[in-house]
């Protein structure tokens, strides 16, 4: 049987003035590909805040397995501070994520990590290209190598394809189901957009405001998003 | 010119200070903080009027009151639209007490115009000393965090994500950033500090496409600022900082022209 790297046991969470999540338990498997799906305000975000502990649950435990140590987690984020004047290339920004104290510049093993991780996302021809003039795919990419650097054991993208197009929405997925199953990294994807949630995922958990649902992804019929929706 | 010794002083300190300036200008651009590094610079100026008025050394009053007042804000923490505010009113203050200082202290107007306007033949051998040493300070702190500053200063969502100690950091770069303010105010004056603190670093943005290459463009352009203005103020007896403003501004519309004709 497939281990567990992370549970949710009678989660519960509550800002002052409301409360997002009401007993909430999961058990997710290495290797799985979860979508996470809901309307506006169901406690996505929230829900990431707190697999970041960046929150703290208001009861419930939220473990990783065996510990915390051995999950590294990598987050890509909808939304970066990026300008079309942004200074630094794929490349470089790519190898922010070495952070260490000591030695300002990278060691040849790090260089060749970084390569590695670019090749493996198909930005090493545009390595060189200033972060600012990529495209919005190229960007969600350089986002995605980054968090990738540091060999995480389970991937975050929350809402990471919301402002691109079709296309290039494909193509960052496409990227990530291949490393999802050829390496076996754990994925949590969140997004509002259940065709693409469908797709790729082979579980769900869909929130809605109050209670969830979780199962295989086969079973999140177009008649269950509207009951859960309108629920 | 160099036999001088006052003019070998300035051009000691005049490198100390370009370099450094080179260095956290980079950062200063990076983290969005031209504006707070303003103000540093008038709190320096109430610092060193405080000196005088003690009878210390300026740079000791500058040095003491903007490495308080950066922890200060530091500790205002990351509420952009509060420490703005907040910013203005401390650097209101500080003009403030600095007039008040200078006033309580006696001192005539040359002093205050070496303040704010920097000087060239105001600075001592004892002088280049302890800015030697406040720099190199500067300087292994930043190499140590390098990465750090780095990460944090260029993607902080990223930094904040990968759970770096980005309050720390932010506190550690402000006091450097009050040394660094201190010591540039010795040539370039407490006015115009923020010249050498952001307009190299921002003309560079336009020449680089790594934090490596962007600090050694703004290193080289705040040398050439600060060598040639020196030059030029010794030529003409003009003063240095005007010479320096006009170098950076050039270097700084130069970039601006390249990144336009480039697009």
């Amino acid at each position: 049987m497939t281990e567990s790297i992370l549970q949710l046991k009678h989660l519960f969470f509550a800002f002052p003035d409301k409360q997002v999540l009401n007993d909430l338990n999961y058990d997710l498997k290495r290797g799985d590909f979860l979508s996470i799906v809901g309307e506006n305000g169901v406690g996505k975000t929230t829900l990431m805040r707190l697999i970041l502990q960046d929150l703290k649950p208001s009861s419930g435990t939220l473990d990783f397995l065996p510990n915390r140590q051995a999950v590294p987690v990598g987050y890509v984020p909808q939304f970066r501070n990026v300008d079309a004047e942004y200074p630094l290339s794929i490349q470089d920004f790519v190898g922010l994520n070495f952070a260490k104290i000591g030695l300002p510049w990278l060691t040849a093993k790090e260089r060749r990590r970084v390569n590695e991780i670019l090749t493996e996302t198909k930005l090493f021809d545009i390595r060189r290209r200033p972060l600012g003039q990529a495209s919005g795919g190229e960007k969600q990419k350089a986002y995605l190598a980054q968090a990738l650097l540091d060999r995480p054991r389970l991937l975050i993208l929350d809402e990471s394809t919301a402002s691109l197009d079709p296309i290039a929405k494909t193509e960052l997925l496409d990227l990530v189901k291949q490393i999802n199953e050829n390496q076996q990294l754990t994925v949590i994807f969140v997004t509002h957009d259940i065709p693409l949630a469908r797709r790729y995922g082979d579980h769900y958990l869909f929130l809605s405001p109050g209670h969830y649902e979780a199962g295989n992804i086969s079973e999140l019929t177009n008649e269950k998003v509207g009951a859960m929706n309108n629920a | 010119m160099l036999s001088y010794p006052f003019m070998q002083n300035a051009y000691m300190a005049g490198t100390l200070i370009a370099i450094i300036s080179g260095i956290m200008g980079v950062f200063v651009i990076a983290r969005n903080m031209s504006f707070l590094t303003h103000t540093l610079s008038e709190i320096g100026f109430a610092g060193a009027a405080f000196g005088i008025f003690m009878g210390w050394q300026p740079l000791n009053g500058m040095l003491l009151f903007t490495t308080i007042s950066s922890i200060g804000v530091g500790e205002l923490g990351a509420k952009s639209s509060r420490r703005e505010n907040s910013i203005t009113a401390i650097s209101a203050l500080a003009i403030g007490l600095g007039i008040l200082f200078l006033s309580l202290a006696d001192s005539n107007a040359s002093y205050a115009t070496g303040i704010l306007f920097g000087s060239v033949i105001g600075i001592s051998r004892a002088n280049v000393v302890q800015m030697m040493i406040l720099s190199i300070s500067v300087l292994v702190v930043v190499v140590v965090i390098y990465r750090y500053l780095k990460f944090d200063s260029f993607d902080p969502i990223g930094a904040q994500v990968k759970g770096l100690w980005t309050r720390t950091l932010s506190v550690i770069f402000l006091v450097l950033l009050a040394f660094s303010v201190s010591v540039a105010a010795q040539i370039v004056g407490s006015l115009l500090i923020f010249i050498l603190l952001t307009l190299p670093a921002a003309a560079a943005k336009y020449f680089a496409h790594t934090v490596g290459m962007m600090i050694s463009v703004a290193v080289a352009f705040s040398l050439v600022g600060v060598w040639l203005g020196l030059y030029l103020s010794y030529v003409t007896n003009w003063p240095v900082s005007f010479f320096i403003a006009v170098i950076e501004v050039l270097f700084y519309f130069s970039a601006l022209v390249y990144q336009r004709i480039r697009a």
